[in-house]
């Protein structure tokens, strides 16, 4: 069996080069009503890396995700997406590196008084100079990423859920974000629905060397992106050969009660000795 | 239950007050930055506009009926009842058509304005269109308070209208009085302050509505629930907004007009 072809192929330790940072998180702190949700979070995410972060209910991962996208601003500590700092940026000034930041929300987040065309299409509506048929041509394009073409005139009330996951990844990746944000993408669906929304996820890594942070309860989901590559030929996710001398561009963030008490690459947390960790992912 | 410190309380409102000016200012600041949302404007006055005309005028027709059928018995005490047309205009015109329309559109419109923003919210909507470079107060605040002040401003008209015409009813059908005299009256006895009165509420009432209804909506917390409570919170407050706030303005302009 050849190797696979992936997103970075470790060389020797020599030419390696330190990545560029999509995103940075420096003592970051946020309370809500007096709760303390996020307390001096750290992390960084290289240029191409998809970063799982996992937690129980409450601990901030959702909310992460939303700092790094501005919709909340921090208490304290820094936050710089693609080398620019978000505290310091205002609304307006947000919405040009929104433009390079996608999110995808837990419940999809479509509007649900529009159709699937005019959700995916929104982006490129809004800015208002951009001719039909090349909105046309796009819209296609990241429907067919998703293989959701069919569903161009429905409204998502009329969606399954995975269908409404799907359409909310087409809606994102439509202006070619080179960091993407995906809280929960999996919650809720069906095992097969699941696996198909995580290829997805390889493909878009894999394919178009997007940056990640993926807010997932699922363990199996991450554990799948950091051992599965997109071949492009076969048009579907396989297996890492074993032994195999390539890495996917994988880490993993666990939070606990506002820290980060892990973060680190596969085959670490595979090897933690962390008592709760074990637990965790046991 | 847990009891609220006065101090938190006291602050939670001025924040709350705060925050609603921040919002009313921007919805008409925005109405001089690009882009601007036509489209949505023109929805929404349609919604708005054409949707609540039938409960205005009805509301309108039955009050001037009612207040030409109360003012009568009055009235024939003292053998006034010629000057029923000038009570019933007056009456219409300068109060209760701005304050019934306003008191309606807030019923209808402030608690749609609230439940769809409201569920927008809880669905991550708002964050949605914040993510994807829409400002949700040039898209979604600003076209709602601009349409409910303009069809406001004509919805009073015509409820103005159908509340002479109400009284116009009771003249004719109940009291046998001639109409003739009735519209002339009517329409003699309105001055130039008692229609600016009349025109300048409705603005004002209009504004209220939409930012009280936007406000509560986009501030809406915890799920469905949530969006009942803003909802019920958005039509008591821009009602009784209204009723307070009529007062003030019918005083300020009584000392500006000198009437």
């Amino acid at each position: 069996m050849s190797t696979p072809i992936l997103p970075i192929e470790r060389s020797s330790p020599v030419e390696r080069r330190p990545p560029v940072e999509s995103v940075l998180f420096e003592n970051v702190e946020l309370s809500f009503e007096n709760k303390n949700v996020l307390d001096g979070i750290s992390f960084r995410l290289a240029r191409g890396e998809t970063k799982a972060i996992f937690g129980v209910a409450g601990s901030g991962k959702s909310t992460i995700l939303k700092l790094a996208l501005g919709l909340l601003k921090p208490d304290a500590g820094r936050i710089v997406v693609l080398g620019q700092d978000v505290n310091a940026m205002s609304e307006d000034q947000l919405f040009e590196l929104r433009r390079r930041v996608g999110i995808v929300f837990q419940e999809s987040a479509l509007f649900d008084s529009l159709t699937v065309r005019e959700n995916v299409a929104y982006r490129l509506l809004e800015e208002g100079d951009i001719p039909e048929a090349e909105i046309e041509k796009r819209v296609r394009e990241a429907l067919s990423f998703v293989e959701l073409e069919h569903t161009v005139d429905l409204y998502p009330s009329e969606l399954s859920g995975g269908m409404r996951r799907r359409v909310a990844i087409a809606r994102t990746i439509i202006t070619e974000p080179e960091v993407l944000l995906y809280d929960s993408p999996t919650g809720g669906l069906d095992p097969v629905t699941s696996n198909t929304i995580i290829e997805l996820i390889v493909k878009q890594r894999d394919v178009y060397k997007t940056s990640s942070l993926l807010v997932t309860h699922r363990l199996q989901d991450a554990f799948t992106l950091g051992t599965h590559y997109f071949d492009r030929a076969a048009n579907q996710m396989k297996p890492l050969p074993p032994n195999s001398r390539t890495e996917v561009p994988m880490g993993f963030l666990i939070l606990r009660d506002g820290h980060i008490i892990f973060d680190g690459e596969l085959n670490e947390l595979r090897e933690t000795q962390d008592a709760y960790i074990r637990e965790y992912i046991s | 239950m847990e009891l609220i410190s006065p101090t938190d309380f006291a602050k939670e409102k001025v924040r709350s007050v705060q925050d609603y000016s921040l919002l009313a200012v921007r919805s008409l600041g925005n109405l001089f930055n690009r882009p601007l949302y036509i489209a949505d404007m023109v929805q929404q006055a349609d919604l708005i506009g054409f949707g609540s005309l039938p409960i205005v005028l009805a509301a309108c027709f039955f009050t001037g009926a009612a207040l030409a059928l109360n003012s009568a018995s009055t009235l024939d005490r003292f053998g006034a009842m010629t000057v029923i047309g000038q009570l019933v205009s007056v009456g219409i015109v300068r109060e209760l058509g701005p304050v019934l329309a306003g008191l309606v559109v807030a019923g209808r419109n402030a608690s749609g304005m609230a439940s769809e923003l409201g569920s927008m919210i809880v669905t991550e909507q708002i964050d949605a269109m914040r993510a994807l470079g829409t400002d949700p107060m040039k898209k979604l605040v600003t076209p709602r308070v601009a349409s409910t002040i303009v069809m406001l401003f004509f919805l009073t008209i015509l409820g103005d209208l159908l509340g002479l015409v109400g009284g116009a009813f009771v003249v004719r059908l109940v009291l046998r009085l001639d109409t003739h005299q009735y519209w002339n009256s009517t329409w003699q006895t309105l001055e130039f302050s008692d229609v600016f009165t009349g025109l300048t509420k409705p603005v004002v009432f209009g504004f209220i509505v939409a930012t009280i209804g936007c406000y509560y909506g986009l501030t809406t917390k915890g799920g469905t629930q949530g969006v009942g409570l803003s909802t019920t919170r958005a039509v008591v407050a821009s009602m009784i907004l209204i009723i307070a706030v009529d007062v003030f303005i019918t005083r300020v302009l009584m000392i500006t007009l000198g009437s």
